[in-house]
């Protein structure tokens, strides 16, 4: 049995409200697939979970306004397959030992339902006291056991949060050796109040506007509000340094005209897949630009999911992410980009693209400026700009000519990294960029 | 097909594209792209969308005389 929570979907988020419910209770759901629809102060979200199972029970119901962490529903864990049997399971999971452990079994023959539940808590079974028959260990023993444990853990996201909350989970930690701090619990603290008084100020939502005391925000003033608030944190909290290096484009065009002829257009590929592309590679040779800076520290991401800024009509913009950028082929990344910009300008983004940027890129496109200094999007350590491409003068060889140029621009964290390790991510975008058959 | 009939097609695709904007009152010879702000991405879906509405493809290679309204209603009507 899992809860599962309104989810945090995007570093500016505080609360959502249920729009709708995509399943019922009985229904068979898995990882990936999406179940309810979540409105925030940018967009509606559709929101996937993260595990095979059967919906219990639902918590929350459509038109509440809930934090972030809040349960949402139940969800039973199911085996691998019981989902297919045909069977949903809408009451609590039986704890009592399967057919298979009973009398006579040893203690190894612990039900899969267990074993799972020992490995979501990091539990060694070999180490559990069971109470069952035969001392066969239950879900309730490795509760016992996972609360023994000592060391203070914090989940990841828990960790997130606090951040995010300006509530210090550490301290959380501490003060119940053992458990595992969770989300909710960081939610919790942070509505009692601030941990540690030096902690910086948790931004309030914003008031009503004084001239319409009365009425809500409307969504473009929510979303300008939201985009404020975020912008105003990394600047006040990240030491930004910026960097800019005009990039021949030529190469990169000319290569891509040249797929691009002949295909139809639902085949062809934009430039802005192109630099996205050469972006995301070009973080794997400076990993120190990829992750979220939390508690002081900076955990580095073994994956490069993608922000890309997109800009709606009628105002406001979102960065959701594309996950793996670095490793999809140009198309996939092309499809993953049209599905992006498609739904964000219909609303209907996905939970897991709002979820989890580990480096936003901001393309100003055809009507841009020339260059952009970008404003990291905390808790991320780097924003990359590409701005504007215009056709300059430009020498090859003591040869002047004229190439379509773009200013990439990168704005990084100090914390972090300095400019050196920053001219290396500009100069390794160069490189990709001048051998796109390569990307 | 003749230029009511190109035309139709063009300004469905583009109420597709951009549904806020105001195509009764866009000057049909101006850039589209700063005219209702296309990007590169909504003018791929456009050609999308006229391809597979009149069967006609506009290749990359012609994209500079489809920039402006009259330009694609010119462009499709002689091909569809």
């Amino acid at each position: 049995m899992a809860d599962y929570l309104m989810p945090s979907l995007g570093a500016d988020m505080d609360e959502g409200t249920l729009v709708e419910w995509l399943v019922q209770p009985g229904d068979a759901v898995h990882r990936g697939q999406v179940v309810a629809v979540v409105d925030t102060a940018k967009s509606a979200i559709e929101v996937e979970v993260f595990e095979d199972g059967v919906i219990a029970e639902l918590l929350v119901p459509v038109g509440s306004t809930v934090p972030v962490g809040t349960p949402l529903a139940r969800i039973d864990a199911a085996e691998p397959g019981a989902a297919e049997s045909g069977s949903p399971k809408a009451a609590p999971p039986a704890v009592a030992p399967r057919p298979d452990t009973a009398p006579g079994a040893h203690p190894g023959s612990v039900s899969p339902v267990v074993r799972h539940h020992a490995h979501e808590l990091g539990v060694d079974l070999g180490t559990v006291r069971g109470t069952g028959r035969d001392g066969t260990p239950t879900r309730a023993d490795v509760d016992v056991a996972a609360r023994a444990q000592e060391r203070p853990r914090v989940s990841p996201y828990a960790r997130r949060r606090a951040y995010e909350l300006g509530v210090d989970a550490s301290a959380l930690a501490a003060a119940v050796p053992g458990a595992v701090v969770h989300a909710a619990q960081v939610e919790t603290e942070a509505a009692a109040g601030p941990v540690v008084p030096a902690a910086p100020a948790v931004p309030q939502p914003p008031a009503a506007p004084v001239s319409g005391a009365s009425s809500a925000p409307t969504p473009a003033e929510a979303m300008r509000a939201a985009i404020g608030q975020l912008m105003a944190r990394s600047k006040r909290e990240i030491p930004h340094y910026y960097l800019q290096a005009s990039i021949d484009l030529a190469p990169a065009l000319g290569w891509l005209a040249e797929r691009n002829s002949g295909r139809p257009p639902s085949e062809r590929v934009i430039p802005a897949a192109v630099l996205l592309k050469a972006a995301a590679r070009a973080v794997r040779e400076v990993p120190d630009l990829n992750g979220f800076y939390v508690d002081g520290r900076f955990d580095r991401s073994e994956h490069v999911h993608l922000g890309v800024a997109v800009a709606l009509r009628g105002g406001g913009l979102v960065a959701p992410a594309i996950h793996d950028a670095d490793t999809l082929e140009l198309e996939e990344l092309m499809a993953a980009l049209k599905d992006l910009v498609a739904r964000a300008r219909s609303g209907r983004l996905r939970g897991s693209q709002m979820s989890d940027p580990t480096i936003t890129v901001t393309n100003l496109g055809e009507q841009g400026a020339e260059l952009v200094h970008g404003v990291i999007y905390p808790p991320q350590v780097a924003l990359v700009g590409f701005g504007r491409i215009v056709e300059r003068p430009w020498a090859v060889d003591g040869m002047l000519g004229v190439h379509p140029v773009t200013i990439a621009t990168l704005a990084a964290d100090h914390r972090v990294t300095d400019g050196r390790m920053g001219s290396r991510y500009l100069a390794a975008l160069e490189s990709w960029l001048s051998r796109p058959e390569e990307l | 097909m003749n230029r009511d009939e190109a035309r139709t097609a063009v300004l469905t695709a583009l109420s597709r594209i951009a549904p806020e904007a105001d195509l009764e009152a866009l000057d049909p010879g101006a850039d589209l792209r700063t005219e209702i702000d296309l990007d590169s991405m909504d003018f791929l879906g456009l050609v999308e969308s006229l391809a597979e509405t009149t069967g006609v493809d506009i290749p990359e290679a012609d994209y500079h005389d489809v920039r402006s309204l009259d330009g694609l209603v010119v462009y499709v009507a002689a091909r569809a």
